[in-house]
């Protein structure tokens, strides 16, 4: 059985849920909402980059950790036949990640590029489909450390907000106690452990409010603004992809079913 | 019935005397470019002589102006400084200079080279010139009563450190600039140690540093002018009597930019102004009674930054729209007055349906203090937590200064 043929089965049955469906027209009808309310292109693409940061994150990785737990009796009955273990799960994660990202793409794509067709909106696309596809990873790998489903939703709950709200926190607390010492290099850093947060930073740099970033606003859109930077954000948030897939694929290699 | 007519025969002869001497009974001297240079036939002019200019260049330079004449130039009569020298030195009182364009002056940073330039005179007019890519554009030194009107002043310098003011005012009083054109200059207009003068509707863009810059400047007025563009907007310090009204600060954005900043200004007025899409409105620091009213402040990144350093200023009646952040400010201490004023954050409710909110507004959101104090933590700008944090703030005030409030804000958008 190739990977290509379980892809097939999984898009085959997400096109089929209905809260993928829903998701897709929520998206669509608010950027429409959003982006015809206000006259202003610029502010517009900030409210769905608000949209995007809190909505993306949660509904991605629940609806992958509850759409994984639920195939179980799917991904079993798939390891009866002649697969990898890997190649099963990595199919049926390109499936689930395939049918999120076109889902964004539809949602919040499609009228962006209609509507408000600049550099910064292809960035909050770009940042759309990064944090689609580092959610619904961190959802497989919830699926594959946990065996019970309630568990499951529990940590995907508790990482979706950390990463949305208690992260942030967490760095303005370090901020706020270091704020006497140079620390806009090691915050860059600290900014790249969340994806979250890098994705916001790509598309402010494209917009004009950038510039009331002040000083340290300046010192990031220099690194972060440039080719390199922009290079440096996409490929941590690969590796934000990259990571929770090979770390689920070797601990599903030693899971006991 | 015969006195009237009387008077009115007066009159007439008063306008002919009046207006003869500049153009009807001194002689009328024409230079074009192949004759005698313009400073022999001044040399020659006598007070009350007109001197006309044809079109055509002229590689003439310091050209002094030591009578009461009036010079005239044809479209297109260009007075070139090759890039070394200084256009025309106006040294008595009631010159009248018109439709001259003067170009490519020195720069140097021993003396400050400028086109036309005023030295120690009184009632000189200048009207419809073209300063174009000089140092200095129109320069009034220690001169009273000069109007300034209708000039284009051009320049494009690269850098602060070589490059003048467009129209520069120093130890003056009495002056007159309107209907100006100023871009790409150092500062747009700049006045310093310059009393009781006023600038009216001009226009002050694309400049690097400031569209207006006022120093130990006092009982001025500047209305309806457009200042747009410039690196830091418009700066006004160390004054008192300063009268604002009618002008337009719009698109002065960038890390240090101002629509107007405000620094150690006392008794002054800011009233019906409009300012857009700045990245602060208005900055204060250090002001005392500045009134603040009637003005329009749309989609800037903050509305005010109000330092406690500010006392006694009040804030009625403005339009806050669309600001990324109202009102910034650095302390807890607030002795500035914000009322009737229409903020578009207001999520208030009027029970009386008076057009009166019944709750006060707190226009210090939560995180702009925290970055006020702090600003690396701008970092976490638009992320949810802070979005949080403001409406925890919002519902519980703690952290922002509670005095600092509007305690009658408006229900719906003033009209101006």
């Amino acid at each position: 059985m190739h990977m290509k043929t379980i892809v097939k089965y999984v898009l085959l049955d997400l096109i089929k849920n209905k809260t993928v469906a829903v998701y897709t027209i929520v998206l669509f009808i608010l950027s429409f909402s959003v982006l015809g309310m206000s006259g202003n292109i610029s502010k517009g693409i900030l409210s769905l980059l608000n949209v995007t940061l809190l909505f993306v994150p949660l509904i991605n990785l629940l609806f992958s950790t509850i759409y994984f737990f639920n195939s179980s009796e799917f991904i079993e009955l798939l390891l009866a036949q002649p697969v990898k273990r890997k190649t099963m799960l990595l199919a049926n994660y390109t499936g689930v990640a395939t049918a999120l990202t076109a889902a964004y793409v539809i949602g919040i794509g499609v009228p962006v590029m209609m509507l408000a067709f600049n550099p910064a909106s292809l960035m909050l696309l770009l940042s759309g489909v990064f944090l689609t596809l580092v959610f619904s990873a961190i959802g497989l790998l919830i699926f594959v450390i946990f065996s019970d489903k309630t568990k499951g939703i529990g940590a995907a709950i508790v990482t979706a907000l950390f990463f949305t709200l208690i992260f942030d926190g967490l760095l303005l607390a370090f901020i706020y106690s270091f704020s006497d010492y140079p620390i806009d290099k090691p915050v860059i850093g600290f900014i790249s452990l969340n994806p979250i947060d890098l994705g916001r930073i790509l598309v402010l740099l494209k917009l004009d409010v950038a510039v009331m970033m002040g000083y340290s606003g300046a010192l990031f859109k220099k690194f972060l603004g440039s080719f390199i930077g922009i290079a440096y954000a996409c490929t941590c948030l690969l590796i934000w992809v990259a990571l929770p897939l090979i770390a689920s694929v070797r601990i599903f290699r030693r899971k006991n079913l | 019935m015969k006195v009237q007519r009387l008077r009115s025969t007066q009159i007439l002869l008063l306008t002919i005397l009046f207006l003869f001497p500049a153009t009807g009974f001194g002689k009328l001297f024409k230079v074009s470019s192949g004759s005698i240079s313009i400073q022999s036939a001044i040399n020659v002019a006598h007070d009350g002589d007109t001197l006309f200019i044809t079109a055509g260049k002229y590689l003439q330079h310091d050209i002094v102006v030591n009578k009461r004449i009036t010079i005239l130039g044809e479209p297109n009569a260009i007075i070139d400084a090759v890039s070394k020298y200084q256009g025309f030195l106006i040294q008595h009182d009631s010159v009248f200079i018109q439709g001259i364009q003067v170009s490519n002056t020195g720069r140097t940073a021993v003396t400050d080279m400028a086109g036309i330039k005023v030295i120690n005179a009184k009632g000189v007019r200048i009207f419809n010139c073209k300063l174009i890519n000089n140092s200095f554009g129109i320069y009034l030194q220690n001169s009273t009563a000069c109007t300034v009107s209708n000039n284009l002043v051009q320049s494009t310098i690269a850098n602060e450190i070589n490059g003048g003011n467009g129209i520069h005012a120093w130890k003056s009083g009495n002056l007159l600039i309107n209907n100006n054109v100023v871009s790409g200059h150092r500062d747009g207009i700049y006045f310093e140690f310059v009393t009781d003068s006023k600038i009216l509707s001009n226009r002050s863009e694309h400049n690097l540093r400031y569209g207006l810059h006022f120093m130990f400047s006092n009982n001025d007025a500047y209305s309806k002018n457009v200042f747009q563009d410039n690196g830091a907007g418009v700066a006004v310090m160390y004054s008192n009597h300063v009268l604002m009204t009618d002008n337009i600060f719009t698109h002065n954005w960038g890390e240090a930019a101002y629509g107007l900043l405000l620094k150690d200004i006392t008794d002054s007025k800011i009233l019906h102004n409009r300012f857009i899409k700045n990245t602060v409105a208005i900055y204060m620091e250090g002001t005392t009674r500045v009134d603040v009213k009637r003005n329009l402040i749309e989609d800037n990144g903050w509305a005010l930054r109000v330092q406690a350093s500010c006392s006694g200023s009040n804030f009625n009646e403005n339009n806050f729209l669309g600001n990324s952040f109202d009102v910034a400010t650095n302390g807890t201490l607030m002795l500035n007055y914000f009322d009737r004023n229409f903020w578009d954050k207001y999520d208030g409710y009027d029970l009386n349906k008076d057009n009166i909110g019944d709750v006060p507004y707190y226009p210090v959101s939560m995180y702009s203090v925290v970055t006020e104090k702090i600003p690396p933590a701008m970092i976490l700008y638009h992320s949810v937590f802070t979005n949080v944090l403001d409406e925890v703030e919002k519902v519980l005030p703690t952290l922002t200064p509670d005095k600092l409030k509007d305690d009658h804000p408006a229900m719906r958008k003033i009209a101006l």
